[in-house]
């Protein structure tokens, strides 16, 4: 007649005082989640192309990944956080032409700084509306993106900014250190900083709070409010840092880069990895995972030869098998305990 | 009503089992919840389950309505064998659930909500005026006066109640299982719940009852079977048993005493909560003490302003006018508090386990370690970084001192028993330290072996100079662990009681109002 409350299925086997059984294998691969299957097309490509186990091609998927992998590590502590953030791709251009466009007259250092800082700016704004002013996050972070991306194109007048002129910005992306880009040392040293915030600091910790449980967070002394402000305005900021790595390491910038494309991978490859949409659960790993699956498909259809419009369904396919997995268990794991 | 509810008696009488289950078992994911239990229902009788939290009472309860199926063993409906795959196969055989999450549909009337699924239609189109017709005729067989028009989420939980209870009888439900269906009420309407219940069964229904409350259960029931680690301990006559006899029965020892010791405060014991004057959403000028070491009730009906008054004095919710100082500090430097202060509250010492352990205590798909440790993570970190091996340590002891096993501090708190989870609560709020604990309805949902160990860690809680204020609504409870009583009613202070003067009949009196207003 009426749905059994799941918690209570959960909690009901579990007699008198005494602990739930240790998880079972679903339930411990469900924790492991994306990894297999990440393990398994890293072997068949490893395998089926000659060129895809080199030290250049994996550095160089790193590197394309880099500006996705900055953005979605950020984006993982907003969704832990219980929020999410659409605004991402849009910040990411706006950034990316500001820098462009003030390394045409200033120096390198003001015109990475000022990129940063509209991103920052942005994320600040997003996380005021979305806590403060208690609108949605979806809402609010959609309607930014539209601010956003529209200031973008006003900055530019719609034309492409050219800084070939310019070769000491993209040192940002394009120097070299110890064999590799300093664009994929910044994504690295960015995604392991976020890492350690999520899973070692008390911020972390409040962070997975907020996101499950809020009320509980705000009885125990946790500042519900300014910890997922801090997480918008992370986000806004890693989009920008990406948004400017890109301008440098190509020298150039237009109003039309990244957007709802770009928004919409991150948040795919943080759902393929495994963090909850729901808020409350998640880790950067998966999602650094997530996105690399991501975009192995895209590398090994490309060294196979493969027709790349499949890999767009089979994005869409994985998607869902992530999703519908990650639900399923849940239903599974409360009806069994 | 008879009519309504079954067709003419099958004449078996006594021995006519309306529902009789054959070794049944159920597990879930290789934890045994029923093992082997067999139990005849009489037909017509009010049949109560009881048995601590995992007994396997609901689940023996969801057996029956069909809603999860037994790995092993028979059902039988009138004699024959029946196999429920669904709720919906159980309605169709005149068995129907009363859940303890109410399931109506609240922006539907409170007659389209009776009869969702089976409504009047023609082409398509409910047919609204037969829809008014039929559930009117419904109501006044039921002897229920509740407004048909009425929209469904706006009414009280026990109209709710009725609104599932007709849901029921509109399907022709001759048996209806009922999951703690008082659990949520306030007294008054328990009494009007309970003489449903026996009118229901006075017409022929057969009445499952699962529930927490011996009290409610000896005064019900017909047939009591008692439950414990998922196989039948007794099935018996209600008369003759009193809630000694069922206690002993449930947990396979002589119940004792229930409540701890008590010991006062000191006579020169500090006042750690100074409440003056204290309005907010639902309060209205309240002034409060508790001192060191004592343990104030405050008892009132559900919605008399006790949990307001809690989340006010803790910050939670705005306050218009007075003051609350903790330990001598005055809060907010004395000016109306703002929402979501609570930071302060706790810093100050103030802490509390709030009423609903799922909605504002616990993060049930976080780690155990993670739910205990939120309030003290300052304490348990170094330059923002989480000491794990200090954090493991620290909550592992305070859970072997609260007797919950400290193994695997990882699995989600969401997977302990509802006693466990309160403790784990209590456990978060001992390593906060604080000055003073509002408990507020801190053994809901508990079952009884788990409840004594809480009355136990209140009372040694004061015992170490904490000051308690202890919101519940189960009577005894206050009586038996406050030193002092503090008895709200719309959202004021009716009345103080000391010493001798706490009686079950004064609280009672002062909570409905039908005493002289006492000092405030």
């Amino acid at each position: 007649m009426s749905q059994p409350d799941v918690r209570e299925a959960a909690a009901a086997p579990d007699r008198g005082i005494g602990w739930a059984t240790r998880a079972g294998l679903p339930a411990r691969m469900r924790r492991g989640g994306i990894i297999f299957p990440f393990v398994a097309l890293f072997v068949v490509l490893s395998v089926a192309s000659g060129s895809f186990f080199s030290k250049v091609n994996l550095l160089d998927i790193l590197d394309q990944q880099a500006s996705t992998l900055v953005i979605a590590a950020a984006g993982t502590l907003v969704l832990v956080a219980g929020g999410i953030d659409l605004s991402v791709g849009a910040t990411y251009a706006l950034a990316g032409v500001v820098s462009a466009h003030l390394a045409l007259s200033v120096s390198p250092a003001v015109a990475i700084g000022a990129g940063i800082a509209v991103g920052l700016a942005v994320g600040l704004v997003n996380g005021v509306i979305a806590t403060y002013l208690r609108i949605n996050s979806l809402i609010a972070t959609l309607a930014m993106s539209f601010v956003v991306s529209g200031l973008a194109s006003l900055a530019t007048g719609g034309n492409l900014i050219i800084d070939y002129t310019r070769p000491g910005f993209g040192d940002l992306a394009r120097s070299v250190f110890l064999t590799v880009n300093t664009s994929t040392w910044t994504m690295t040293a960015v995604v392991l900083a976020l890492a350690v915030v999520l899973s070692r600091t008390t911020a972390g910790r409040y962070l997975y709070a907020a996101g499950s449980n809020a009320e509980a967070a705000r009885l125990s002394g946790v500042r519900v409010q300014e910890i997922r402000l801090l997480t918008f305005v992370l986000s806004g900021g890693a989009a920008a840092l990406s948004g400017v790595i890109d301008a440098s390491r190509v020298l150039s910038a237009q109003a039309s880069n990244g957007q709802t494309a770009l928004t919409f991978t991150v948040l795919a490859g943080i759902v393929v990895g495994g963090t909850s949409i729901l808020g409350g659960e998640g880790a950067i790993w998966r999602t650094v995972v997530g996105v690399l699956f991501i975009a192995l498909i895209g590398n090994g259809s490309d060294l196979l030869g493969l027709n790349p419009l499949y890999d767009q369904i089979a994005l869409g396919v994985i998607l869902l098998l992530a999703v519908g997995s990650d639900a399923w268990s849940r239903l599974r794991g409360a009806a069994a305990g | 009503m008879a009519g309504l509810i079954v067709p003419a008696d099958d004449g078996i009488g006594q021995a006519g089992a309306h529902v009789e289950l054959k070794d049944v078992s159920r597990s879930y994911g290789g934890v045994r919840a029923l093992a082997a239990v067999s139990l005849r229902i009489r037909r017509g009788s009010i049949h109560a389950l009881v048995g601590e939290n995992g007994a396997g009472k609901s689940t023996l309860g969801k057996i029956i309505s069909g809603v999860i199926a037994p790995d092993a063993g028979q059902l039988l409906l009138d004699g024959r064998v029946v196999h429920f795959h669904s709720p919906r196969a159980a309605i169709a055989s005149g068995i129907a659930a009363m859940a303890q999450e109410l399931s109506v549909v609240p922006a539907l009337s409170v007659a389209e909500n009776v009869f969702l699924g089976a409504e009047p239609r023609q082409a398509g189109f409910l047919r609204r005026r037969e829809l008014r017709g039929r559930y009117a005729e419904l109501a006044t067989r039921a002897g229920f006066d509740l407004d048909g028009m009425v929209i469904a989420g706006s009414l009280r939980t026990a109209d709710q109640q009725k609104v599932e209870i007709l849901r029921a009888l509109a399907r022709n439900a001759r048996l209806i299982v009922m999951d703690e269906p008082t659990a949520a009420l306030s007294r008054p309407d328990v009494t009007i719940l309970h003489e449903i219940i026996r009118r229901l069964a006075g017409a022929g229904t057969t009445i499952v009852l699962v529930s927490h409350f011996l009290g409610e259960v000896l005064e019900l029931a017909d047939d009591i079977t008692v439950l414990r680690d998922g196989q039948v301990v007794a099935t018996t006559a209600a008369a003759g048993q009193s809630e000694d006899s069922l206690l002993t029965a449930m947990l396979g020892r002589s119940a004792g005493a229930t409540f701890p010791a008590r010991h006062g405060p000191a006579r020169d014991a500090a006042v750690v909560l100074a409440v003056t004057g204290l309005s907010a959403p639902g309060v209205t000028d309240v002034s409060l003490t508790v001192r060191s070491g004592e343990i104030v009730g405050l008892a009132g009906l559900v919605g008399a302003g006790r949990t307001e008054l809690a989340r006010a004095v803790l910050g939670a919710s705005r306050t218009t006018a007075g003051t609350v100082a903790v330990a001598g500090a005055m809060l907010g430097a004395g000016r109306p508090l703002r929402a979501s202060r609570s930071r302060d509250a706790l810093r100050a010492g103030l802490a509390m386990i709030p009423e609903s352990r799922k909605e504002q205590g616990l993060m049930l798909g976080r780690p155990v370690a993670e739910n205990v440790s939120l309030a003290s993570l300052g304490r348990l970190s170094r330059g923002g970084l989480v000491s794990r091996p200090a954090e493991r340590s620290v909550v592992s002891q305070i859970l072997r001192r609260l007797d919950v096993r400290p193994a695997g501090l990882t699995a989600p708190a969401g997977t302990l028993s509802g006693g466990n989870q309160q403790k784990l609560l209590f456990a978060r709020v001992m390593l906060a330290a604080p000055r003073v604990l509002i408990a507020d309805e801190p053994t809901r949902g508990v079952d009884v072996g788990a409840r004594r160990a809480i009355y136990e860690l209140i009372a040694a809680l004061a015992g170490r100079g904490l000051g308690v204020l202890l919101i519940s609504s189960d009577v005894e409870e206050i009586l038996g662990l406050a030193h002092r009583v503090l008895v709200m009613r719309a959202g004021r202070i009716a009345a103080e009681l000391n010493g001798d003067d706490i009686t079950e009949a004064a609280v009672l009196g002062a909570a409905f109002g039908s005493t002289e207003r006492g000092r405030s």
